[in-house]
């Protein structure tokens, strides 16, 4: 009994950590443009450069560099104190994010010391996932890692369903007028959910104090066998490093892709191809994740009993083949022009606001659509009008946003919350996986690597592939899907061909 | 299974330098296209993250034509 209260400290001191760590990493990501306007105003191309390098380098660069020396020092000193310099090092960078004043404030200052703060946090995500995958494999009983670590496996879609709730939460009740609430998140209250990272932070530093090392690693310790140089061991040693290059084509690659895919480059086609308002596209996600975030625990205790391979495997193989019909039906779910019109609530406003020290005017047409099984339609079209016959009006900004009726809007929420039981098949065993492909004493750095290589650079680079790929295809909305279904593929028919479909058993 | 798991090997050897060949060419494609410092970052971190991991791929794929996956 005491065995078993232990070993859930363990995975809520390091599933909790892991979280607020996502958690922190996400709402960057989430109120990118918001801070863009703060920090990297567009008008100035440097600051614009800089805001570039924050997306990217972040994202891509840092993190597996994260992953190496984060890893090595894992092997070297162990795996509770690196994980925790890794919860300082993101929480304290995400809540000086909150602190740092504007561009039109200090100037190009600002802009440098964001960037510098989100290369941080990088570092410290790619230090953090394997420390805690590692501590609380290294204290579960050998037959049931799978069950233990995907705990762990469920940290990463949480922090994304937490950052999104307080992004929400916080936009909607800093006035009585949603309006005026919003305004109000754009200016200031964007800071919140950063400071409020500091709160979480503080409690799981608190409680990761209290626990002690893994015991697998303090045995290494006593016994003088801990790795001198665990970087050369990983990679430099021909037997790990096939192992390693294995776990990253034929398992995180394919990983990262689906997971992208299901959460990030759904919420983005939701958004940003079907029209769907801001509120709902991220609710839609929201729901589909809270039903769907118990299966990690499900696909991974049902590892232990039937191994990681087919379950992984089959997470990818079903994104492969239906990726475009439920892509197809959401974008069908939102198509305006199948359904009918209720003319008779259509209504037209238009505002014009002249524009000062001119005879110019800004004219904004608001048009509003209403289609019998309830979902409504809002375009607004703002252009210039020139008073001069011979200034020409230049092309008018449309926005056209759609608010679906209940009906429609749970039909979506099915459709993500299948693409989210893919990611629970490839995520939820994955951990043990990795973990039991590589031995103790390098296993921290070994995982890490091709963990964030997957995760991060195959994974994160979705919603930009994909996004080119359609402006690139302009009549083909899914040609997007096109990138992380061929990557997909490929980590299917690697893993089918070179996995073991045992669980490895030659590692404590 | 074994031979199988060779041959494809050849695939995965190819498969890098090919990997390789295609971001080159398509970010010279976009540079060209949108020319500018944000393209060129953003698809100068492309080649730069790609071209190691296309090597591994490379690496990858030689093992699984030595045989060193077989079971």
């Amino acid at each position: 009994m005491k065995k078993q209260n232990k070993i859930w400290q363990v995975i809520t001191a390091s599933s909790l950590g892991t979280l607020i760590e996502w958690y922190d990493f996400y709402i960057f990501g989430s109120l990118a443009t918001v801070i863009a306007g703060q920090f990297f105003p567009k008008t100035n191309p440097t600051a614009a450069l800089l805001s570039t390098l924050a997306t990217f380098a972040a994202g891509f660069i840092v993190r597996p560099f994260g992953a190496l020396f984060f890893g090595r020092l894992g092997d070297l000193v162990g795996r509770k104190y690196t994980f925790l310099l890794t919860l300082v090092l993101m929480g304290g960078s995400t809540f000086a994010i909150g602190l740092v004043p504007s561009y039109e404030s200090i100037g190009f200052a600002a802009p440098i010391i964001v960037l510098t703060l989100r290369l941080l946090q990088g570092l410290a995500l790619g230090g953090e996932y394997g420390g805690a995958a590692t501590y609380v494999a290294e204290h579960a009983p050998v037959g049931r890692r799978g069950y233990y670590t995907s705990w762990i496996q469920t940290t990463a879609t949480l922090g994304l369903f937490v950052s999104l709730s307080v992004i929400l939460f916080t936009r909607h009740s800093l006035d009585i007028d949603p309006a005026v609430s919003i305004a109000k998140f754009n200016a200031w209250g964007w800071r919140i959910p950063f400071l409020f990272s500091i709160v979480l932070v503080g409690v799981s530093i608190y409680i990761r104090l209290k626990m002690q090392e893994s015991p697998l690693f303090s045995k290494l310790k006593s016994e003088g066998a801990i790795s001198v140089n665990p970087l050369k061991e990983s990679f430099g040693n021909k037997e790990n490093l096939k192992m390693v290059l294995l776990a990253l084509f034929g398992a995180t690659m394919g990983q990262g892709v689906v997971w992208y895919t299901g959460q990030f480059y759904a919420q983005s086609f939701i958004e940003n191809v079907c029209k769907i308002d801001f509120d709902q596209s991220r609710t839609i996600l929201i729901w589909a994740i809270l039903f769907g975030t118990p299966l990690f625990v499900v696909f991974g205790s049902w590892s232990d009993k039937i191994g990681r391979k087919w379950i992984m495997l089959a997470g990818m193989f079903l994104a492969v083949i239906t990726y475009n019909p439920l892509f197809k039906g959401l974008l069908d779910l939102s198509d305006t022009a199948t359904k009918t019109e209720v003319v008779a609530a259509a209504s037209t406003k238009i505002d014009s606001v002249s524009i000062p020290s001119s005879q110019n005017f800004v004219r904004t047409v608001t048009s509003k659509k209403s289609f019998t099984d309830g979902t409504e339609l809002t375009t607004i079209t703002t252009e210039t009008l020139y008073s001069g016959p011979t200034q020409t009006t230049i092309k008018p900004v449309v926005k056209i946003t759609k608010v679906l009726a209940n009906g429609i809007y749970w039909k979506m929420v099915l459709i993500v919350f299948i693409m989210i039981v893919y990611v629970t098949m490839v995520y939820g065993p994955i951990a043990a996986f990795l973990v039991e492909l590589f031995p103790t004493k390098i296993r921290y750095t070994s995982m890490s690597l091709p963990y964030h290589i997957g995760n991060g650079v195959f994974g994160g680079l979705t919603p930009f592939i994909a996004t080119l790929l359609t402006t690139m295809y302009t009549a083909d909305a899914l040609a997007g899907l096109q990138y992380p279904i061929i990557v997909a593929a490929v980590s299917v028919i690697i893993g089918t061909l070179y996995l073991d479909s045992k669980i490895n058993t030659k590692h404590d | 299974m074994n031979q199988i798991k060779k041959l494809a090997g050849i695939i995965w050897l190819l498969l890098g330098p090919a990997s390789i060949y295609f971001i080159i060419r398509a970010a010279a494609h976009e540079i060209a296209a949108k020319p500018g410092i944000d393209s060129v970052i953003q698809w100068g971190v492309f080649v730069v993250i790609f071209i190691p991991i296309a090597i591994g791929m490379s690496i990858f794929g030689y093992y699984a034509l030595k045989g060193e996956y077989n079971h």
